[in-house]
């Protein structure tokens, strides 16, 4: 199975280890990974910002760089929640609208394609952690991603999942919002620190840097240089170096 | 009301410094999601009745004159006189004018958010009436000068200190704690007021066009004495709030309930139908109804259009974790929360109300529970866009979105920049890999870092290692899948 690796602009930029970490994981549920280099962004930082033209110019930028793939996948749920609104900005443009409607039914959040649509099943190595899981507020809410990552994360052996209260609630990123208005973002990641420490966790865990880099900076900020904040494709890679113990 | 969302940065401030604010923000905060959660689980398929809810408001709006023409003929079949206001000023002075032709002096209000558009209490007052706001949240509000913070709770944001604080200044009764006595002790303030009132005011939470009836949902059996005791009673509502059968009305009233509140059913429901009757021992002499514009119709057949669905349950703000972080005060209008961000701007004027459609992290809880199913974040999104296009964002915003689109459709000179950047900002950091300080971008780093960029791109990355494993491939004569990888580079 061909895949387009969507790496994201969060992630090309701030932390490659997460592109790394898909292509690994990726490679280990056997498929064949490529990641056209003339990918940039999903257009949705521009397009929540009230810039159509972001949405429009950006999806044909990404139907060119991805109509060919078997699948495409993204460590993100954000991304995939943009690239799935794209058909609703050619409503003017029936055959474009067509060819992107068939474009994002093959486009997937990681951790939902390894689980549900990868040519062999992800089997997670073996760490030794507990972590709390953070739910991503587009992954959930529009692409249902909410026991995909969990049940990777309960696969890998010496992982310890541990929910922390409201998970399902906002972190407070909201892409340029957590800029515009950071004084309410921040009071929002405080709460979501507070929330996932309450756990005991080692890691934090989420499925989108943006969250992460929020609650990582006010985790530091609040004086914390300990408690790790990880893209679930991060740890699950890491957990690929160790294979499982027999249970005895 | 008074209009305070142009300075919704400052009301934020203000709120999040607030610490008793915040303390009752955080004791009720996801109180009513939670009942809500809880009512859910009793309903067969709560989603089909959310379709339902969606379609019959939808439909009405596509014949709203026609249903709305339709409830006036059958309301005044009954011996309702029915009232049309373009704006709130216009409302005001009808309701002035129906109060001054019957004599009155004293009126008692059930909870109408429309009549918090308009001002009315001050323009009643100061034509020389005495107005008493009767909903207890309401009542507490009026005591304390203050606007509502919540459509269905519009006292959320006081706890029961306060309330005890306040009634012991004006009813000079010795302060409780005791909810049950604060509640009994606002009723016996109340009664005479129900008793000598000359009008009741109410809004109206639905019109039922067939036949002619104003509905109103209340807890508390203020709204029924409102409505029943004075002899005359107006109802003050919005243009857009008509079914067109009481069949609609009980669909509706499956899903208004349990969104708000998460009851089942309110304590009372009152469909309120013409005048009292020859004989009858009670029930209004006089009863009209002002049906209020204020904005409404220039959002029909618009990109708006579907926030005219709004059945005021308020469950979009209960679950909005702006608003649970801010309060309803910060929107500094009559709606908050994601709601008010769109009907505030919609209603005042986008110039009035910039920053209230930027005040969501698009987060979709508020439309993931909305009864109508009012796509509220894509309705943030458009008037995103107005105020973009219309060149109602600071310019360096607009310079910097344009700068970034342009960047993203060059791959290149993005590749430059991202390398460039992230060279720049490692460069910045300090040993704990941390940006503390960011120019331009102080909203970040006042109350979080900034982890810096791990090194870098990963495309500069992941082009050195094909690089380099392409230099490997020569020597081996099989074909490896690292090579295919690089084959199918374009």
């Amino acid at each position: 199975m061909r895949i387009g690796l969507f790496v994201t602009c969060l992630v090309d930029a701030m932390r490659p280890s997460i592109g790394f970490a898909s292509v690994s994981l990726l490679e280990a549920a056997g498929c064949e990974v490529t990641i056209p280099d003339t990918q940039t962004c999903c257009g949705q930082p521009g397009f929540n910002s009230g810039d159509r033209p972001s949405g429009i110019q950006l999806g044909l930028a990404f139907l060119r760089d991805f109509e060919g793939f078997d699948a495409i996948v993204a460590p993100s749920g954000s991304c995939i929640g943009m690239i799935h609104d794209y058909p609703t900005l050619f409503k003017d443009d029936l055959a474009l609208q067509a060819r992107l409607n068939v474009l994002t039914a093959k486009c997937y959040e990681l951790t939902d394609f390894l689980v549900n649509h990868a040519p062999k099943p992800l089997s997670p190595g073996r760490l030794s952690m507990t972590v709390s899981y953070h739910d991503s507020c587009t992954g959930l809410r529009q692409l249902e991603i909410k026991s995909q990552p969990r049940f990777l994360l309960q696969q890998t052996q010496g992982v310890e999942l541990r929910e922390m209260k409201d998970a399902e609630i906002c972190c407070g990123f909201g892409g340029s919002f957590s800029i515009k208005l950071g004084d309410i973002a921040t009071q929002m990641a405080d709460k979501k620190c507070a929330h996932a420490l309450e756990t005991g966790c080692d890691a934090i865990v989420g499925g989108d840097l943006g969250c992460l880099l929020n609650i990582e900076g006010r985790l530091r900020r609040r004086g914390d240089p300990h408690t790790q904040v990880k893209h679930v494709a991060e740890l699950l890679a890491e957990s690929l170096v160790n294979p499982q113990l027999e249970k005895s | 009301m008074k209009i305070r969302s142009e300075q919704f940065k400052g009301n934020v401030r203000k709120q999040l410094a607030d610490e008793a604010l915040q303390s009752n923000l955080s004791r009720f905060g996801g109180g009513f999601a939670d009942r809500r959660r809880d009512a859910l689980v009793k309903v067969d398929d709560f989603e089909a009745l959310r379709d339902r809810g969606a379609s019959i408001r939808a439909e009405v709006l596509e014949n709203l004159d026609y249903w709305l023409l339709k409830f006036e003929a059958e309301a005044q079949r009954r011996g309702t006189q029915v009232h049309w206001a373009e704006t709130g000023a216009e409302a005001n002075q009808i309701l002035l004018n129906i109060a001054r032709n019957a004599g009155v002096q004293r009126v008692v209000k059930s909870k109408s958010m429309v009549s918090e558009e308009s001002g009315l209490n001050e323009v009643l007052t100061e034509a020389g009436m005495t107005v008493t706001e009767t909903d207890l949240g309401e009542y507490i509000l009026q005591l304390a000068n203050e606007p509502p913070s919540h459509i269905i709770a519009p006292a959320i944001h006081k706890s029961r200190d306060e309330v005890s604080a306040l009634f012991e200044k004006h009813h000079g009764t010795p302060r409780t704690d005791d909810i049950p006595s604060l509640c009994e002790e606002a009723r016996g303030q109340l009664r005479p007021h129900f008793l000598a009132a000359d009008m009741g005011v109410s809004g109206g939470n639905f019109l039922i066009a067939e036949t002619g009836s104003v509905t109103i949902v209340t807890n508390e059996g203020n709204g029924r004495m409102v409505t029943t005791l004075p002899r005359v009673h107006v109802a003050m509502t919005g243009i857009e709030k008509v079914l067109p059968t009481l069949e609609d009305l009980s669909a509706i009233l499956r899903l208004l309930p349990r969104s708000a509140t998460g009851q089942d059913i309110t304590n009372y429901v009152s469909i309120l139908t013409g005048v009292r009757d020859e004989g009858a021992m009670d029930g209004p002499q006089e009863n009209h109804v002002i049906l209020v514009d204020n904005g409404r119709s220039r959002l029909l057949g618009g990109d708006l259009h579907d926030a005219l669905r709004c059945i005021r349950c308020g469950a979009c703000m209960n679950h909005c974790p702006v608003y649970q972080n801010i309060g309803g005060h910060a929107y500094g209008w009559v709606y908050p929360g994601p709601i008010g961000a769109i009907l505030t701007p919609a209603f005042l004027g986008l110039e009035k109300a910039l920053d209230l459609p930027q005040a969501s992290t698009l987060c979709a809880a508020c439309e993931v529970v909305c009864p109508v199913r009012i796509p509220l974040p894509d309705l943030m999104r458009v008037l995103r866009e107005k105020e973009l296009t219309q060149g109602l964002r600071p310019w360096h915003e607009r310079l910097s979105i344009r700068l970034w689109r342009w960047l993203a459709l060059h791959p290149g000179w993005y590749a430059f920049a991202a390398r460039w950047g992230t060279r720049l900002l490692r460069g910045m950091a300090g040993s704990d890999r941390l940006l503390h300080t960011l120019p331009g971008l102080d909203g970040w780093t006042q109350g979080r870092d900034m982890p810096a960029p791990q090194g870098e791109t990963f495309r500069d990355q992941w082009r050195k290692k094909q690089a380099a494993e392409r230099k490997i491939i020569p020597i081996r004569l099989d074909s490896s899948p690292s090579e295919k990888k690089a084959g199918l580079k374009k």
